[in-house]
């Protein structure tokens, strides 16, 4: 059951989708639906080795090539794709460090002509060793947290485990590829986009062209599915439009087919985890040593935030009276892996979980009494040295899903090795920007009333199909007190909407929705009374700005990595029950439970709908979406060699939700969209080992990985 | 090489010059500018693309133009239906899809629904019921828990004859 | 999409015969039935290595869409029937049961509303589902050109690799499958497949056994073919036990490592297969 306020009229109620009427008609328009008369085809022309110097390129006979219009590395004004770190080319510039790397960029009127031009260009290359794998390579970025002393916390341990943790890459596979369309009018550049974050896009524009931010203009198009893989990939896309309309003076359509779009997009990085943990024998945690290695692929990109995220989350919900978490982010020839729903964390509380429940079992205490006995309470410091200022009510949660899941039945009645599992995980997941990263971003919402006593929510957070044009309608009319047909979401055009900061890291309700909460309080009192169109026809204009603020106390040191992670924690535990197949290794996720507790419910229907499709992914990452990496990419780039969950494979999943709220979210919201991607996999792996008696390490667990 | 290619679409009369091997995907996104009819992989994989032809769920991505020559295609707009007031009135399973939340970023869902819809009309068509009915239909959003709920909740308003199903 | 389709031709005959008579010309013409292989290589931008010039088959179907018994108790398949016809006929469900199973577990609906048994045959994937349990049945297959036909066994269709007996001229009419020979409880149709549905198999296999001495087993997904494992039947038929039959089979059998699966993953899975096969049907 989902408690709501009953004083609310809008939050806490399954509004209807805002733009759920277009959706079902097949009016949403995404950005390949945009009919672009006089238009060219693009497209990009890539490496074929993954290390390596580029010799020669040659443009085959048979195709006008005048009729083309060419772009490489001389036609762009700053070769670079602006991020945290200014590496990227947005050409290669001779020097190839990844296979799928875009060297040239072709466009025509004519699409086959395209595809039979592209066909026609051979690149010759000086080939180089290439570095595949996290070891051997240049460490990118590295964090260190102490707390404690360690060493000696070790030393009194009664049991000391230890055990190596790896987790795969993993692909997103929005049902929509990436795209953009791209028009100079005049010295000013106009981009329809399939994108989570406009603001990126702008800024890597603005950087690569040189010119003023109001010379570009970003428009979010309906976008069919981000999951963090149209986080910043998509700067990459909308610059390579942007230089091919510059040279033909054309609009230019840029839209990836499947096999592209796997092959050179980013992906999840894969991860290997050493854990070490020392416990007393009677089940209390000791000391946690936790060394953290990802693969960031050739490129900085957002690699060093998704390292910080996988080590702030390295500690799980437990008290550990000492703890060192080392992170490190190697450079491989790989394409740039970047983000991904979770953002690190899924893969260093896999390996933390898998290893709770590895000394559980070493101890031969119930997994679930062993957490019981180690779980956070207020009060309590975390490895960063943040002290729980609120109860996360983990006891309760367990006990729930427990009951909920027959946990202790199921335990007792499938045998170790009879085909059958059940397996746990608890988890966190702190919600928005890390530590000072909130207040870098100094996000901005406004609000505008408008003559016809309409409000104008005015945001660059998008609607990625996890709800943001319905929540902040029903947070902004919820203080605003109005009906909800009054408020409006304004399209995203950055001309049009200032910069609320990316949509990314579950911030979006939580984070940004408290700013529109803000807004609306601020034009409600403004009105004081009076109507929108009374108050817009008396003064000209009606409007409410507000900028993000840090919540009082919270302090963090990015120098020392000390202080207080996250403002506001998410938490959910997690059951899965499987079964593996005796004749063919192949598991089967039949159900996932979980009690689930994401601050208030501004939409249930959205919510569960958030949760369940992150589970869902969850459950495919950590059985059957393996990433077959050849030089590096991916070599099973089609959705029929890359298998995520059908309708037939997908687990029953059964949630509850048990809000705690935080004074500082949007009425009391956390984040969301994240934290169902953390617990599914270790839970799930638990139980296929229990099912199968065997330890499970890695992930995904494939019956190849089962079978012997 | 072109051809006059000559098909109902969504009850009406439609004929395109079009390669025969053109995908009718194609040929209904660009000659017929129906973009309800959504590309996701191009492969016959994720069913984005699905339309009905002669009454079963396919995916258009897969079908030579040529071959719809004398067919009845319908597409995601040709569901809604004009109700006595003028006002475009929604399928139930639609207004299902909205209701139970089904459709998140929405790109699965043109194929989504019209797959629910030959399904529909055609129970034995997947004796496996709702899930095989979809299997073709990737989404990427939901996990599917809240896709079945909107076409168990389509089934159950058609058994109660709120809305009829065409 | 990354073929031009400029560069191809398309035919469009709208009978049997003047799809034959183009055929007799000397062209090398693709056949396309159901499309849903000629739609994925077209996607792809191999149908360069594929051929020039496509014949749609489609307009044949007044002729060759059909699934019935004829009067001597033969199943007739024609060749433009989908899988949807042959796994909802009464016909079919009620005396071929792992011709359901192996249709209901190809592709999604969507593509067993469109793709054909034959076209799957002539395409010769050795992964084809229900190319096994046809195979068990005894299929032959009628092959027709501008002047005659022939009709050969499936089991003896497959030359190599994606490789078959089929001439330029020809095309598969029909798939023809004897009486039922084995009762229901006799038969046994197991897909391995990379997930529950909308999987390629990584093993398929199909066999049956009366335990008179008649046994059958077709594989596929371990060969370059899908193939009768003829001397592990007959084996079987002589009473061998499952390790010597495994023994067998491994002389029949040579799966590979590819993008879906390992070589070793293939051989442990057959060798379970075949013991569950032994253990469950006839012993
Ligand atoms: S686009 Fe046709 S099945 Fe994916
Ligand atoms: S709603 Fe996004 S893919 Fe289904």
């Amino acid at each position: 059951m989902t408690p709501s306020n009953p004083t609310y009229q809008y939050v806490g109620k399954s509004v209807l989708r805002n733009e759920g009427r277009n959706k079902v008609t097949g009016r949403a328009v995404y950005v390949d639906d945009i009919a672009t008369p006089g238009a060219l085809y693009a497209k990009t022309i890539r490496s074929t080795v993954a290390c390596g110097r580029i010799k020669d390129i040659q443009f085959g006979p048979g195709i006008p090539w005048d009729e083309f219009t060419v772009v490489d590395v001389r036609d762009i004004p700053h070769n670079v794709v602006e991020l945290i770190k200014a590496d990227q080319p947005v050409l290669c510039d001779g020097v190839v460090r990844h296979r799928e790397e875009p060297i040239l960029l072709i466009a025509h009127p004519d699409k086959g002509m395209v595809e039979n031009a592209a066909r026609e260009i051979k690149i010759t290359y000086e080939v180089e060793p290439a570095i595949l794998e996290i070891g051997p390579g240049a460490v990118q970025t590295e964090y260190l947290i102490v707390e404690g002393d360690v060493d000696a916390a070790f030393a009194s341990s009664d049991i000391v485990f230890e055990e190596t943790y790896q987790t795969g890459s993993q692909e997103h596979v929005y049902i929509e590829p990436n795209g953009f369309i791209a028009e100079w009018q005049g010295d000013r550049i106009v981009l329809h986009g399939s994108l989570q974050c406009p603001y990126y896009v702008v800024k890597a524009v603005k950087m690569c062209f040189g010119i003023e931010e109001k010379q570009v203009e970003v428009i979010q198009e309906t976008t069919g599915g981000g999951f963090g893989g149209k986080e910043e990939f998509p700067n990459v896309v909308a610059l390579h439009a942007a230089l091919l309309a510059k040279k033909s003076g054309k609009p230019v359509r840029l839209i990836y087919d499947r096999q592209e779009d796997m092959a050179c997009s980013t992906k999840r990085h894969p991860s290997v985890s050493r854990v070490k943990i020392g416990v007393s024998r009677d089940g209390v945690l000791k000391a946690l040593d936790f060394d953290f290695q990802i693969d960031a692929g050739a490129y900085v990109t957002l690699s060093p935030v998704v390292l910080s995220r996988g080590v702030l989350h390295a500690g799980g919900c437990y008290r550990w009276p000492a703890a060192r978490i080392r992170g490190r982010s190697f450079t491989t020839n790989s394409p740039p892996y970047g983000a991904f729903r979770g953002f690190g964390a899924p893969q260093s509380l896999f390996a933390t979980e898998c290893a709770i429940n590895a000394v559980a079992d070493r101890l031969g205490m119930d997994p679930a009494e062993f957490r019981r006995k180690n779980f956070l309470h207020k009060g309590d410091k975390m490895p960063t040295g943040q002290v729980l200022d609120v109860e996360p009510n983990l006891d309760a949660m367990l006990d729930r899903v427990i009951a909920m899941s027959g946990w202790a039945e199921k335990r007792a009645s499938m045998k170790k090795g009879s085909g059958r599992g059940v397996g746990l995980a608890t988890i966190l997941h702190g919600t928005g920007f890390t530590g000072s990263g909130e207040v870098y971003l100094q996000s901005r919402v406004a609000l505008a009333g408008r003559a016809d006593g309409k409000v104008d929510i005015l945001v660059g957070s998008t609607e990625i199909g996890q709800g943001t044009e319905t929540i902040f309608r029903q947070i902004a009319a919820e203080a605003l007190r109005l009906p909800m047909e009054q408020v409006e979401f304004h399209k995203i055009r950055t001309s049009a909407v200032p910069n609320s900061g990316p949509t990314v890291a579950s911030r979006t309700c939580s984070v940004v929705g408290r700013l529109v909460q803000r807004a609306a309080e601020q034009m409600f009192e403004k009105l004081d009374g009076k109507s929108v169109a009374e108050y817009v026809k008396a003064n000209g204009s009606l409007r409410t700005e507000t900028q993000f603020e840090p919540r009082p106390g919270l302090k963090w040191d990015d120098a020392t990595y000390k202080g207080s992670a996250y403002g506001a924690y998410s938490w959910m535990c997690n059951v899965a029950e499987v079964q593996v197949d005796p004749v063919t290794a192949t598991p089967k996720v039949e159900t996932i439970f979980a009690t689930v507790d994401i601050g208030t419910l501004i939409n249930p229907t959205l919510a569960y709908g958030q949760v369940e499709g992150g589970v869902a992914q969850a459950v495919g990452w950590a059985t059957s979406e393996k990433v077959t990496l050849r030089d590096g990419v991916m070599a099973n780039c089609q959705m029929t060699n890359y298998i995520i969950p059908t309708s037939v494979d997908a687990p029953d999943i059964q949630l509850e939700f048990m809000p705690t709220p935080d004074p500082f979210g949007a009425f009391g919201a956390k984040g969301v969209g994240e934290m169902p991607m953390d617990g599914p996999a270790p839970a799930v792996t638990a139980a296929i080992g229990h099912a199968i008696n065997k330890t499970i390490s890695a992930i995904p667990a494939t019956p190849e990985d089962l079978i012997s | 090489m072109t051809t006059n290619i000559t098909f109902q679409l969504n009850g009406r009369e439609k004929t395109v010059q079009a390669h025969p091997m053109a995908r009718l995907l194609d040929v209904l996104r660009q000659d017929c500018s129906l973009t309800g009819t959504k590309e996701g992989c191009g492969e016959g994989e994720c069913g984005a693309c699905t339309v009905i032809i002669d009454g079963r769920a396919v995916m258009s991505c897969m079908v030579p133009v040529c071959q719809v020559h004398g067919s009845k295609v319908e597409s995601i707009e040709g569901l809604e239906s004009m109700g006595a007031d003028g006002q475009t009135c929604l399928h139930l399973i639609q207004e299902a899809f909205i209701k139970c939340g089904g459709a998140q970023c929405g790109i699965c869902t043109p194929g989504m629904i019209m797959a629910a819809v030959a399904y529909l009309r055609q129970p034995e068509s997947a004796p496996g019921g709702v899930a095989e009915a979809l299997e073709g239909n990737l989404c990427r959003c939901t996990g599917y828990t809240r896709i079945f709920e909107s076409v168990k909740t389509a089934i159950d308003r058609m058994k109660t004859g709120a809305n009829q199903s065409r | 999409m990354r073929t031009n389709l400029a560069d191809y031709e398309c035919l469009t005959p709208g009978s049997v015969r003047e799809a034959l008579e183009q055929r007799a010309t000397g062209r090398k013409l693709i056949p396309i039935a159901g499309g849903t292989d000629v739609m994925v290589w077209m996607n792809d931008g191999h149908l360069g290595k594929v051929g020039k010039v496509y014949q749609s088959l489609h307009a044949l179907a007044g002729e060759w869409r059909y699934v019935k018994t004829d009067t001597e108790g033969n199943l007739r398949i024609g060749a433009l029937a989908t899988y949807s016809d042959v796994r909802h006929h009464e016909d079919v469900k009620k005396n071929y049961p792992m011709l359901v199973h192996s249709a209901q577990v190809t592709g999604a609906i969507q593509i067993q509303n469109r793709g054909t048994l034959a076209g799957n045959i002539a395409n010769g994937s050795p992964a084809a589902d229900t190319v096994p349990a046809l195979m068990v049945y005894d299929a032959k297959l009628r092959l027709v050109n501008a002047s005659g036909e022939r009709v050969v066994e499936l089991s003896e269709f497959f030359t190599g690799y994606r490789a078959n007996v089929l001439k330029e001229e020809e095309l598969i009419s029909e798939i023809i499958l004897p009486k039922p020979r084995f009762a229901a409880d006799q038969q046994y149709y197991r897909k391995v497949g990379t997930r529950e549905a909308q999987a390629i198999s990584k093993v398929v296999f199909a066999g049956a056994n009366d335990g008179k001495g008649n046994v059958r087993m077709a594989w596929g997904s371990v060969a370059p073919i899908t193939l009768r494992s003829k001397k592990t039947e007959d084996a079987v038929a002589a009473g061998a036990a499952a390790d010597d039959a495994w023994a067998i089979l491994q002389t029949e059998i040579t799966p590979i490592d590819d993008i879906r699966s390992t070589r070793d993953y293939r051989l442990k899975v057959s060798q379970r297969i075949l013991a569950d096969f032994l253990g469950k049907v006839h012993q």
